[in-house]
């Protein structure tokens, strides 16, 4: 065995508080090891050069190399072994001297006797190592994308452009997501309608493009390459086939009081309905919940009226299943529900204490005031409105710990779009602190200053109504006064939070998600965008809190990332899975039963034992399911099965190394 | 069972001092060997974000990676507890958030049956531990780290601690007769 060593210095990172020479020479004191040097950055390129060079020169036959985190650059030095070297490989081992070590120990000496401990461990365990060999999987060129606010829309059309089928699933009855409700957007203030709607149709004429509306996802087996994906399409009881979009239905339905989603419950819609007039598809379908004829079977309007017969009462649900090589989470947000929270803000009781998303549907043209500033109460025009930030955010008492980052922004916005259509009125913005950082943002904000709009530093405590208006009660805190503003109309700016039903999702798509409830990505700034599952990608709001220029930015980094996967056409398939022993196996299916991927079934097999010739039951090995997990390995009885990559041997050698 | 009262915790003090000295004189004092079993996804990533927060604890603590806690045989713990590890803990993915699905259950039902076995038979609760870290809470892993390591530290050597030492002396039998328990699906 020639085993050779290689300590990074890591610049002064981990050189800094570990004595690397002296863990070099120390290494050369363990069995198997004939080679051992240090480099100032191993994973750059002259880095490499040396250890590839060592690796022949010395004709080393493993490589144990001391630098940061094997989740960091474990693959770079496979890949560098796999291409300049002869070497397998999977004969090599990373010892964590940095994250673990070097980053986390302020002394020298107890870093530097750390740091041989570990390099022994993985000079152990490389000691066991045996060459494996990846397969190539074939990939599925066609996308999933879970969705369809700006952040999946604009995934699908650019990997659709790319010229790879997407399948669009949104849950709601249009694409559009939140970006759609909103009036103008910072700090250009386009007109977000027509921004997002050209996006909305170019995603339904574009012929990669499948949209599927009131669809959620039932579940996903499979990996990267090939996800098998089961789609629970909802009734929608209108044959999209037939139907023109006409709307003649809608005029026509007697069930007219049921409060718009679309508009935030400041209007009604009918039950045959579309949720708003450029919604894609541009097609109703009946609520079925409020819909007469599908509760109590009599109406029947909508269909005695419809020109092309579209209606379909006895419609149901549609599951299908279909093989996608990458899924895209795109699930966005909600805003929490200040109302369960804020008691001393009336819990929802006073109709003029809106959220931000009202105020947009309040201030657009298109919404239920056609874009005359009025307050809900009484439809009168406010002449002070008070905007609260922060409602829920940056507050764990209350709400959530982190900032909701978009809000610092369009609170920005509102104050600047009330003075502008109330050019009479006065608006107080009530913040913790005002952060505006991005291109034209800080800009933006000064100009709402200059608007006139007051900025009151500190929380609101109370409001409560005085008269016909409300009273914000609250502590400057830059003069220490209690100040109390008589409004007309409170604007809470209420805190992003997950989509509800994220857990779920997780749990279907094995994702992981942060303490705050969005997904995680796999590596904060180096793999912003990718997940711990390959093959399952985040944008937009799902991944945290951000504004659309950083969703956009986002679902486009996801497409380059899906294009690249389905443009090799390929993966290596992980060779690191559970292998059996057929010798040893007694078929007890012990394992079978603890595989949560049915990767291991029993087979009939003709063996050789003792110079017979035997056909006995004994368990197989699915490659393409099993995941490489070793839960088998430790429940099988006979130890017959073992996992490659971690085998028995190798923590075994590795514990003992360390006890030593 | 209470092992932290104060006079435990002193003799387990002196005797400790005891043992990193045999001769009596001056020598290193006596530092805890802890090994911890993590797995790759969940507390093997807490511990490299505490690395990337620059977070501070105790250096006697090795990691070993495994893909998933329920790659952790019993026998691995067994073997560290007996060869001279003062403290062995397993951590994984907190339950419902396993990379693999369910690992995470097994190695908890396993190791729960396992640290039973263990005590029942004397080992002193704290030895042998297992905790659920994310790889978002470096501060719970740090947390983690530094109540171990002052919970191993008081309790001194594996090697000074009689009834630990017996209870791994019989271990070996016991665990070949609970393999397999808490697999049950
Ligand atoms: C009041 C307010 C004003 C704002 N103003 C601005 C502004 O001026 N400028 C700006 O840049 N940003 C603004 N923002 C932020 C902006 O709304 C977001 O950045 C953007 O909408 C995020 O888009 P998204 O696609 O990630 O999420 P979303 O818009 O939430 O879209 C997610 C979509 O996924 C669907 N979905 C969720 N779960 C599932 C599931 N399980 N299956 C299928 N479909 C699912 C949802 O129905 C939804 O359609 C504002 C936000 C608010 C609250």
């Amino acid at each position: 065995m020639r085993i050779g060593v290689f300590v990074c210095h890591c610049g002064s990172n981990i050189a800094g508080t570990v004595d690397v020479e002296r863990v070099a020479r120390e290494a050369l004191k363990l069995p198997g090891v004939v080679f051992s040097d240090t480099n100032k950055y191993t994973c750059s390129a002259p880095g490499q050069e040396s250890v590839c060079s060592a690796i022949k020169e010395n004709a080393l036959d493993r490589v144990v190399i001391a630098s940061c985190s094997p989740r960091m650059h474990e693959a770079t030095f496979r890949k560098m072994i796999a291409e300049k070297t002869d070497l397998n490989p999977y004969m090599l081992e990373i010892a964590n001297i940095r994250e673990q070590c070097s980053w986390v120990h302020k002394d020298r000496e107890q870093g530097t006797r750390k740091a041989c401990d570990l390099v022994a461990m993985a000079v152990a365990k490389v000691s066991c190592d045996r060459e494996l060999f990846t397969t190539n999987l074939p990939v599925e060129r066609r996308a999933l994308v879970i969705g369809g606010g700006i952040a999946g829309i604009q995934a699908a059309l650019d990997i659709a452009d790319a010229g790879f089928p997407v399948t669009l699933v949104e849950r709601e009855s249009s694409i559009g997501g939140k970006m759609v409700m909103l009036d103008k957007t910072f700090p250009t203030m386009d007109c977000s309608a027509c921004i997002c709607t050209p996006k909305m149709s170019e995603a339904a004429e574009n012929p990669n493009i499948e949209i599927k509306s009131l669809t959620e996802v039932e579940s996903v087996s499979g990996y990267i390459g090939s996800f098998d994906v089961t789609l629970r399409e909802k009734a929608k009881y209108v044959d999209y086939d037939v139907c023109t979009g006409c709307g003649l239905c809608e005029t026509k339905c007697p069930t007219k009081k049921i409060p718009s989603e679309f508009n935030q419950g400041l209007s009604t819609r009918t039950a045959i309905y579309k949720p708003f007039p450029q919604a894609v598809p541009s097609k109703p379908t009946i609520d079925a919940e409020h819909c007469k004829k599908l509760q109590s079977g009599k109406c029947g309007v909508c269909e005695k009226v419809c020109p092309t017969g579209a209606i379909r009462y006895d419609d149901v649900d549609r599951v299908t299943t279909q093989r996608y090589g990458a899924i895209v989470v795109a699930s966005g947000y909600e805003l929490i529900d200040w109302t369960g929270l804020y008691g001393e803000y009336g819990a929802g009781r006073y109709p003029d204490v809106i959220t931000g998303l009202q105020f947009e549907r309040i201030v657009n043209a298109s919404g239920p005031t056609e874009g005359h500033i009025l307050r809900p109460s009484d439809r009168t025009e406010p002449k002070t409105t008070v905007i609260v930030k922060c409602v829920g955010s940056r507050d764990p008492n209350k709400g959530v710990s982190y900032c909701s980052r978009a809000c610092c922004m369009y609170a920005a916005k509102h104050a600047h779009q009330y003075l502008d259509k109330v050019p009479d009125g006065t608006c107080y913005v009530f913040y913790m602190d005002v952060r505006c950082a991005g291109k034209g943002y800080d800009e933006f904000y000064m100009r709402t200053l200059q608007d006139g709009a007051i900025y009151v530093r500190g929380r609101v405590s109370k409001i409560y109504p005085e008269g016909d208006g409300l009273v914000c009660m609250g502590e400057d805190t830059l003069s220490g006064e209690i100040v109390r503003v008589k409004a007309d109309m409170v604007v809470l700016e209420t805190a992003m939070v997950p989509s509800r039903g994220s857990d779920v999702l997780a749990s279907k798509l094995n994702v992981q998600r942060g303490p705050e409830g969005f997904f995680t990505e796999a590596h904060p700034k180096l793999r912003p965008v990718e997940t711990n599952t390959a093959g399952v990608y985040l944008a937009g709001v799902a991944q945290g809190p951000k504004d659309i220029p950083d969703t956009v930015a986002q679902a486009g980094a996801v497409a380059s990332k899906v294009i690249g996967l389905f443009a090799r056409g390929q993966i290596e398939s992980n060779p690191m899975l559970s292998k059996v022993d057929v010798s040893r196996c007694s078929g007890c299916r012990a394992c079978v039963d603890v595989c949560p991927y049915g990767a291991l079934g029993l087979v009939q097999a003709n063996l050789r034992e003792n110079s017979r010739k035997v056909t006995r039951t004994v368990c197989q090995v699915n490659e393409g399911l099993c995941q490489g997990c070793g839960a088998c390995s430790v429940a099988c009885r006979s130890g017959a099965l073992d996992l490659l990559g971690f085998s028995d041997e190798g923590i075994m050698q590795e514990v003992e190394m360390l006890c030593q | 069972m209470s092992v932290t009262s104060d006079a435990v915790a002193a003799e387990a003090r002196s005797r400790a001092e005891g043992a990193a000295s045999p001769e009596g004189g001056a020598g290193s004092p006596w530092q805890p060997k802890i090994l911890a079993f993590c797995c790759n996804w969940c507390t093997y990533a807490g511990a490299d974000l505490a690395g990337l927060n620059r977070m501070n604890y105790p250096a006697d603590i090795r990691l070993l990676r495994v893909p998933c806690s329920g790659r952790v045989n019993p026998q691995h713990v067994l073997r560290a507890l007996q060869d001279g590890c003062d403290g062995v803990l397993v951590c994984g993915c907190h339950p419902g958030d396993c990379h693999y699905v369910s690992g995470n259950y097994y190695a908890k039902r396993r190791m729960m049956v396992f640290k039973r076995l263990l005590e029942y038979s004397g080992l002193r609760p704290g030895r042998f531990q297992v905790r659920w870290i994310s790889g978002s809470e470096a501060g719970k892993f740090r947390d983690t780290v530094v109540s171990v390591t002052e919970q191993i530290s008081q309790m001194g050597p594996m090697a000074s601690d009689a009834p630990s030492l017996e209870a791994l002396a019989g271990a070996d039998a016991l665990l070949e007769a609970a393999r397999g328990a808490g697999d049950a699906r």
